[in-house]
């Protein structure tokens, strides 16, 4: 077993070998090479599908630079979302403050696009020179009459979790302000899809075919005035992500909208999240849609799995994801094309979400929390997993290990969720696995 | 706002001068230090500052070089902009050197540690003396990169002069080699220009060479720290050299946009040996084109007094040979040209040497000095129309472009979406290329990289022809 470092020990726990629990939202160690990012990504994630909003991220170039056009959240409509928007602080404005050069750019910008609303985000060093973005902000919303919104997601001040939970302030600070918009007494809005590859779109026509209306999708094909409509549905569908549920839990607070937790990925889980919709709703017709709909679409897709499942049965698999729930329900929908996970990690999970993880994943799987390259070779080497399922940082792993990779992160550009999803998830994952590339490929398996 | 009629004007006033960027075109300055420090030999870099600099990097450099590439982080909490950040970085090394063994430990800083005004040289002093009992502590260096000041291209050649000021030390006669900064260049290039030299032969210190770090072969079992870059003895070794052929007219020369002092101590690697230790400097532009890359090959035969190889003689025949079979796809064409500041003269030059007009010159960097670089020069290959663009941004180069209605956009893969809009054809080179997999393998440089080059632009016009063409001709 490999030396980890010190402050780790308690974020690692292998299943039925390891006591102590797995914790989770610990900072991460300096030096340690995590795969996290800052407060900033955490809310840029979650804010960036609002199409029809100006995004400005107020700082040094780098920030925005890095988060221009890097999502697969798609949009039926505007696109201002696509652009990268920012104040290019220079050295002078670090000296001088960059304020009026804030207010100048909202100015300008507002003119130009004409957007519904406006989130301005803080970076590291706006913290440090102290300008006063909330007032540059209400000032500008004063004067051009959208909301003008600042996300004060500062860098260094905690971890990605903590720009989620500002995310949600940002949006909650939009709720309740519209009400005309019309809403069915059967209406959900959808908390924590970001219609990466249209995956909103496919959960629009399957809850549409059970006669439900989305109100507010939150954020995927976001826009302003449905968030800004959100607090007249019967209910919050939050996909399990940490990165909605605040938001979900401020809805309920202040107007008393029930939520409830579901997944879209794997079978189970997507049959789960219209079943429990239809099951809040008390209406026959509503449910026996559902069944229907889940019976239509079962009945093509258990058996094009089938073929995927032979060749796969038995295979191992390594999960390395952002957020638990989609951990969770990947452990879940590899059982079903026949894959065992060894290794299942998250970014950013809780204790309370590990504990859930735990309880699906088999003995031996190696339970991991803010992980970082080093640890991951190791886990791969020690288990012989035969497949990766990340983002971005951790494909060269995978594939100078020597193993198949599934991308799983907010930069996909194809369907995993759903029904379709599924049948997508099982073709990547077999064409990758099977690839006669590896035949090339000599591993040094312990 | 400047507005697109403004093009009357043929140099663009600065970025500086706009209240925002849209679609900005540049990186900020740590990046271009990673890319240089991953240049060294077991080199781990470092980057003070929050999380979030080091994993953007990441994503961003793996996506173009589809290799893994790890940046620790200091990983500054709120405590530790208020109170500094000697804890964390103590215990980033700690860790750094408990995980990797590095051989190098390189540090750069990010806009939030130099404006806490953290003086990491301190850090690294107080580090090796709680530590001086410790056989084997890695070498560690500091690369002051603060994002506010200039782009990516600034930080790169500041991690370049950072490395070659620690380490380059005095030491016995002149030796038998020379120094060749290559600027930022890909792994491929970067393995050409060690062919050239071995081939003369002149022995050479090629830095930074990240050509197996950043571009490394499969393996047998993971590698915590790639094999290869330039070493710490041959770094050292530079006060030695008997020349520098430093690539890039324009460096970190330059302005320094929006920067309130110029202490003019910005220096590059090659005039830091030269003041230093009487090295002497020659100074070429990226060899990319015949006239380029004629200079840099006369300046290798000069200063180590062997001919050209017969075999690179002869890539300049074929090469003429084939300027001469594609000019007429060329001729008169209207290009957009676009990336850092040295490689975009680099590409006018050769642009204006095939017959194509480079209509537009865009950079994101503000050296002052692109526009009276280019017409030096590309000399009487001057195009008297050409609108250079400095501080620039995607969102400022599209306005322009429908005013100058180009026939095609050679650069890095973030113009795509200007190129499919106006349904015009798009060379893909440069940084970053994220939209197709080889950019680590580009090769533009001297007689062979430019063949390459000059086929993808001719046939990548040709090819616009032919899919436009209602005929669909076979023979071309």
């Amino acid at each position: 077993m490999a030396e980890y470092l010190q402050g780790r020990e308690s974020q690692i726990v292998t299943k039925g070998v390891d006591s102590h629990e797995l914790v989770g939202g610990k900072p991460s160690v300096a030096g340690s090479v995590s795969q996290r990012a800052c407060v900033f990504c955490g809310s840029r994630v979650v804010l960036y599908p609002i199409a029809d909003a100006l995004h400005l991220v107020h700082g040094p170039i780098g920030c925005a630079s890095y988060t221009w056009d890097i999502r697969g959240a798609l949009s039926s409509g505007p696109e201002l979302h696509r652009s990268s928007f920012s104040t290019d602080l220079r050295e002078k404005n670090i000296v001088f403050g960059g304020q009026d050069k804030l207010y100048q750019a909202l100015h300008e910008l507002i003119d130009k696009h004409h957007p519904k609303a406006a989130f301005v985000y803080s970076t590291c060093i706006v913290g440090v020179i102290g300008d006063d973005v909330q007032s540059v902000c209400k000032r500008v919303q004063r004067e051009k009459n959208i909301p003008v919104v600042p996300v004060m997601a500062e860098g260094f001040q905690g971890s990605k979790k903590d720009g989620y939970k500002i995310a949600c302030d940002a949006l909650f600070s939009l709720v309740g302000t519209d009400e005309s918009m019309e809403v069915s007494p059967l209406s959900i809005n959808i908390l924590g899809d970001f219609n990466l590859a249209g995956e909103l779109w496919m959960l629009e026509e399957y809850y549409k075919k059970m006669g439900i209306q989305i109100l507010a999708p939150i954020t995927g094909d976001g826009r302003v005035k449905k968030i800004q409509n959100a607090h007249r549905a019967a209910l919050n569908v939050v996909q399990c992500s940490g990165s909605m549920i605040h938001l979900a839990k401020q809805m309920k607070e202040k107007y008393g909208i029930p939520f409830i937790k579901v997944s879209y990925f794997g079978i189970e889980d997507m049959s789960d999240a219209l079943y429990e919709v239809a099951k809040f709703f008390k209406d026959d017709s509503v449910m026996d849609k559902a069944r229907e709909l889940v019976k239509d679409q079962l009945t093509t897709l258990i058996p094009a799995l089938e073929p995927y499942k032979k060749a796969l049965q038995g295979k191992k698999a390594a999960i390395y994801v952002g957020g638990a729930f989609k951990a969770i329900s990947l452990v879940k929908a590899l059982r079903l094309i026949g894959m065992k996970t060894v290794i299942a990690g998250t970014q950013t999970g809780n204790t309370e979400d590990y504990r859930l993880l735990k309880t699906i994943c088999d003995d031996g799987c190696i339970m991991v929390d803010d992980s970082n390259p080093v640890e991951l070779s190791e886990f791969v080497k020690q288990t012989g997993a035969d497949l990766f399922i990340g983002g971005v940082k951790e494909r060269p792993i995978a594939y100078k290990l020597g193993i198949g990779f599934c991308d799983h992160n907010h930069e996909r550009k194809l369907a995993l969720a759903g029904y379709d999803g599924m049948l997508n998830f099982a073709k990547e994952v077999y064409e990758t696995v099977t690839s006669p590339v590896w035949q090339f490929v000599s591993k040094n398996k312990e | 706002m400047q507005k697109a009629e403004s093009i009357k004007q043929k140099v663009m006033p600065s970025g500086d001068a706009f209240a925002s960027s849209c679609n900005a075109c540049k990186q900020c300055t740590p990046l271009g230090a990673c890319i240089a420090f991953k240049g060294m030999e077991g080199v781990l870099p470092m980057l003070h500052g929050s999380q979030g600099c080091a994993t953007y990097i990441r994503r961003y450099l793996i996506s173009h070089f589809r290799e893994p590439v790890d940046i620790a982080s200091s990983n500054f909490s709120e405590e530790t902009t208020i109170f500094g950040g000697n804890r964390n970085f103590n215990t980033g090394i700690d860790n750094i050197i408990k995980q990797y063994h590095p051989r190098v430990i390189a540090i750069a800083s990010t806009c939030l540690s130099e404006t806490i005004g953290e003086d990491v040289q301190r850090l690294i002093f107080e580090y090796r003396e709680t530590h001086n009992t410790e056989p084997d502590l890695p070498v560690m260096l500091f690369a002051s990169t603060p994002s506010y000041q200039g782009t990516h291209s600034e930080g790169f050649h500041e991690a370049v002069f950072a490395a070659v000021k620690t380490l380059a030390e005095a030491s016995g006669p002149v030796g038998d080699h020379i120094n060749l900064f290559s600027n930022m260049i890909s792994p491929e290039d970067i393995r050409h220009l060690k062919g050239i030299v071995e081939d003369f032969p002149i022995p050479a210190m090629l830095f930074p060479d990240y050509s197996d770090t950043l571009d490394n072969t499969s393996w047998d079992s993971y590698r915590r720290i790639p094999d290869g870059g330039t070493t710490v003895a041959q770094l050292r070794n530079s006060a030695m050299a008997y020349a520098s052929v430093e690539l890039g007219y324009i460096l970190n020369s330059g302005g320094m946009n929006g920067r309130i002092k110029d202490n003019g101590t910005k220096q590059s690697a090659g005039e830091y040996l030269k003041g230093k230790f009487d090295v002497p400097l020659v100074r070429t532009g990226l060899p990319i084109g015949i006239l380029e890359s004629d200079k840099f090959f006369n300046a290798l035969a000069t200063i180590s007094g062997k001919e050209i190889p017969v075999k690179y003689q002869r890539q300049r025949g074929r090469l003429v040979d084939l300027y001469i079979d594609g000019h007429k796809y060329v001729s008169g064409k209207r290009a957009v040209i676009y990336g850092e500041e040295d490689l975009v003269v680099a590409l006018a030059a050769f642009a204006a040497e095939i017959g194509i007009k480079p209509v537009l010159c865009a950079s994101g960097g503000e050296s002052g000095k692109l526009a009276e670089t280019l017409r030096e020069v590309l000399g009487e290959n001057y195009y008297e129309e050409m609108v250079v663009g400095q501080g620039m941004s995607f969102e400022r180069m599209e306005e322009m472009m429908s005013e100058l209605q180009p026939d095609l956009m050679i650069g890095n893969s973030k113009g795509y979406y200007i190129a499919r809009k106006m349904d015009i054809p798009i060379v893909r080179t440069g940084f970053p290329i994220h939209d197709r997999i080889g950019a680590q393998h580009t090769h533009v440089l001297g007689y062979e990289g430019t063949m390459i080059l000059f086929e993808q632009i001719v046939n990548t016009l040709l090819e616009e022809k032919q899919r436009k063409s209602s005929i669909g001709y076979k023979y071309m």
